[in-house]
């Protein structure tokens, strides 16, 4: 366990498939978060680097019954036999038994991709071109985290660099522990529908832990055992449907 | 010109037409080089993989080249261990196919990681649980154990055995072939089944995850099972194709069927065995995960008759073959029967590999297809290129057939004059 806390932790995320629009503030408070590079102009949907990803579905009917919604789809966490962390050859995933973090450590990463070939969920992502970013904008590069190099794989980490941040403030506070809502990713800050609640799953009185339990959210592919710690909250059938049942549909439209 | 550097006893064409026969090769190459060095240089951008298609033509190549390449390990297995003798007549071929299928794994796989300078991480901070890890250690060791072996096959060279160390040391290392074949053994056990274990454990992959014995799923051993049968064939073909192009009777005549009755005895329990794991996926693995195992074969053009020309076509059929006294002795049957197993492992690494990436694991998420770059493509040659070069070199200047020089060489009619007078290719 982390020197700075008492009890573990078992961070995790409730979303509202209900609350989200689908606007993608979440998507790029991430990357402006965790530096994130922007696309090169011959990335495409499938090379280019984006920790949270917002898959669009369809209830398929005609106009005007047509009905829309939107999964945020980031690293699950997964808290049991973590599928990218098992398989990595050279310990470049690890999962933080204080926080239940799965992170990557990609200044120790091969590149093999084994990881990326291992995720349920393909969360993960590779660096196929340097990053780079255009003239000025290095400026706004978030100092409290380190960019990544071409030939390495990278994923959500719940934001660790403010992990770090309200650790340290708490300890200039004479704590240990964090205070509920002292730590937050920034999709969850970023997200104007409110559609993103993160917290301690340990913690049965917080919010998140609240909206887990609830009779209207599940995880996806929660069958193949793999404990993720995000819980997706919709009271639409179709959505819950389409959500859990695999291979439902041949084709859809990708976030 | 070069006649002094040919074993004693055996014709070569003449280094005119050789040269010939390399040049085309060399532009592979060449080509291929270019290719891989672009990816090296300006990164695996320069490939049609993706964050969905992590893994691409070359995993295929290499693990397809493992497993045609385990006639090495088998063949010496047979002949060290068992004293299968017959198997000496091949045993020098097979050592280079081994040599070649690894060495060109092991580059081709250099290639394929985003760090190729971090490759020694592996060793510094391995993760004992990952199938990649005891992938990475025993093809290393059995890559330096195939150089071993294959040192002993140079150093045989009619001119380099005019040194007396390397005499001397060729010596040495000949006697320890046993216990070099035993190690190449239990390296090969260990790495062909990882191999298959490195999609089999896969939980988040539920068309590639299986169930298995202890840490071990069903695939590690149907990867060993697959590996063993298909190295003898492979040896087989190569040997029969190199008879063909050469013109030479290399072997034998009851030795190629030798290691097609192997191969057919192998792959009885394979069949046996993937049949039954692929009943239990179907009616337990998969569903226990949530998915109904028609639903990965509704994809087009990945249907479900590609299991069954795995498992019957490129399995039972060759088993078959390969098993009847009276077909074996037929180099048709026999011939034919050896591309089917051959191919068959191929589809069956095609099928752990590049299908199970393409089928989406989200429910939402979609089919997707993979076409590789010209750079991937030119790399893939390029292995390619590289074996037929070694194997090339090899066949004229090294002793990869002992038996040839003893056996009586057909003469085609219509090369009768010139051939008689001077070595035919």
């Amino acid at each position: 366990m982390s020197a700075t806390q008492t009890k573990p932790a078992r961070y995790g995320m409730a979303i509202d498939l209900d609350r989200c629009t689908g606007c993608g503030a979440c998507m790029i408070g991430c990357a402006v978060e965790n530096n994130v590079p922007p696309a090169r102009p011959e990335a495409t949907p499938r090379t280019g680097i984006t920790w949270m990803r917002v898959y669009q579905i369809s209830n398929g009917a005609p106009f005007p019954d047509r009905r829309a919604a939107f999964i945020p789809i980031l690293c699950q966490q997964c808290g049991n036999e973590t599928p990218c962390a098992a398989v990595c050859p050279q310990e470049a995933v690890e999962v933080d038994p204080a926080t239940g973090i799965v992170d990557q450590m990609p200044q120790r990463c091969l590149g093999c991709r084994y990881c990326m070939a291992a995720c349920p969920y393909h969360a993960r992502y590779f660096n196929w071109w340097d990053p780079q970013w255009p003239p000025g904008m290095e400026r706004t590069l978030n100092p409290d985290v380190a960019t990544r190099m071409r030939g390495v794989v990278e994923k959500c980490n719940f934001c660790h660099g403010r992990l770090h941040a309200a650790r340290t403030h708490a300890a200039t506070e004479g704590r240990r522990d964090l205070l509920p809502g002292e730590y937050v990713p920034a999709c969850a800050e970023a997200c104007p529908a409110e559609a993103i609640v993160f917290g301690d799953l340990n913690d049965a009185a917080s919010e998140v832990a609240k909206l887990a339990r609830d009779g209207h959210s599940f995880r996806i592919l929660e069958r193949l055992g793999t404990d993720s710690k995000i819980y997706y909250r919709t009271a639409r059938a179709w959505v819950r449907a389409a959500a859990e049942e695999p291979a439902a549909r041949k084709e859809n439209d990708r976030g | 010109m070069d006649s002094h550097l040919m074993p004693r006893g055996v014709r070569r064409c003449p280094l005119a037409q050789f040269l010939l026969w390399i040049l085309p090769w060399c532009a592979l190459l060449a080509f291929g080089l270019y290719g891989a060095g672009l990816c090296l240089v300006k990164g695996l951008n320069q490939t049609n993989m993706d964050n969905r298609f992590a893994f691409g033509l070359w995993i295929f190549l290499d693990l397809t080249a493992i497993a045609l390449g385990a006639g090495a390990f088998f063949t010496g297995f047979l002949l060290y261990i068992l004293k299968k003798s017959e198997l000496k007549a091949v045993i020098n071929s097979a050592v280079v196919i081994g040599f070649i299928c690894y060495s060109g794994a092991v580059a081709a796989l250099l290639v394929d990681v985003g760090q190729p300078l971090r490759f020694w991480f592996t060793f510094w901070h391995p993760n004992v649980h990952s199938m990649l890890t005891e992938i990475t250690f025993c093809i290393t060791c059995y890559l330096t154990v195939l150089c071993i072996e294959y040192v002993p096959i140079v150093l045989k060279n009619r001119k380099l055995r005019q040194i007396p160390s390397f005499l001397v040391f060729e010596f040495e290392l000949h006697k320890s072939m046993p216990v070099l074949a035993g190690v190449g053994t239990f390296l090969s056990f260990f790495h062909q089944g990882s191999l298959g274990g490195l999609y089999g454990v896969l939980r988040g992959r539920p068309f590639a995850f299986r169930e298995g014995f202890a840490i071990w799923p069903s695939t590690f051993f149907l990867f060993l099972l697959s590996a063993a049968a298909a190295g003898p064939a492979f040896i087989l073909l190569t040997t029969w194709v190199v008879s063909k192009i050469s013109g030479k009777q290399l072997v034998r005549a009851a030795v190629l069927p030798l290691l097609g009755r192997i191969s057919g005895v192998l792959l009885i329990p394979y069949v046996l065995l993937k049949s039954v794991d692929t009943l239990v996926w179907i009616d337990r693995t998969a569903p226990a995960r949530g998915f109904a195992a028609h639903q990965f074969f509704i994809w087009k053009p990945f249907g479900a008759w590609m299991l069954f020309a795995e498992i019957l076509l490129f399995g039972l059929l060759p088993a078959l073959i390969l098993l009847r006294r009276h077909l074996r002795q037929s180099t048709g049957w026999l011939v034919s029967a050896a591309v089917l197993v051959c191919l068959g492992v191929t589809l069956n690494r095609f099928v752990l590999t590049l299908q199970t990436l393409s089928l989406p694991t989200l429910p939402f998420d979609a089919f997707l297809t993979y076409m590789p770059s010209w750079q991937e493509t030119a790399t893939f040659l390029a292995v390619v290129a590289y074996g037929v070069l070694i194997y090339s070199f090899s066949f004229r200047y090294l002793t990869l057939f002992p038996e040839e020089k003893d056996l009586p060489q057909p003469v085609r009619s219509h090369e009768t004059e010139r051939v008689v007078m001077e070595p035919v290719c």
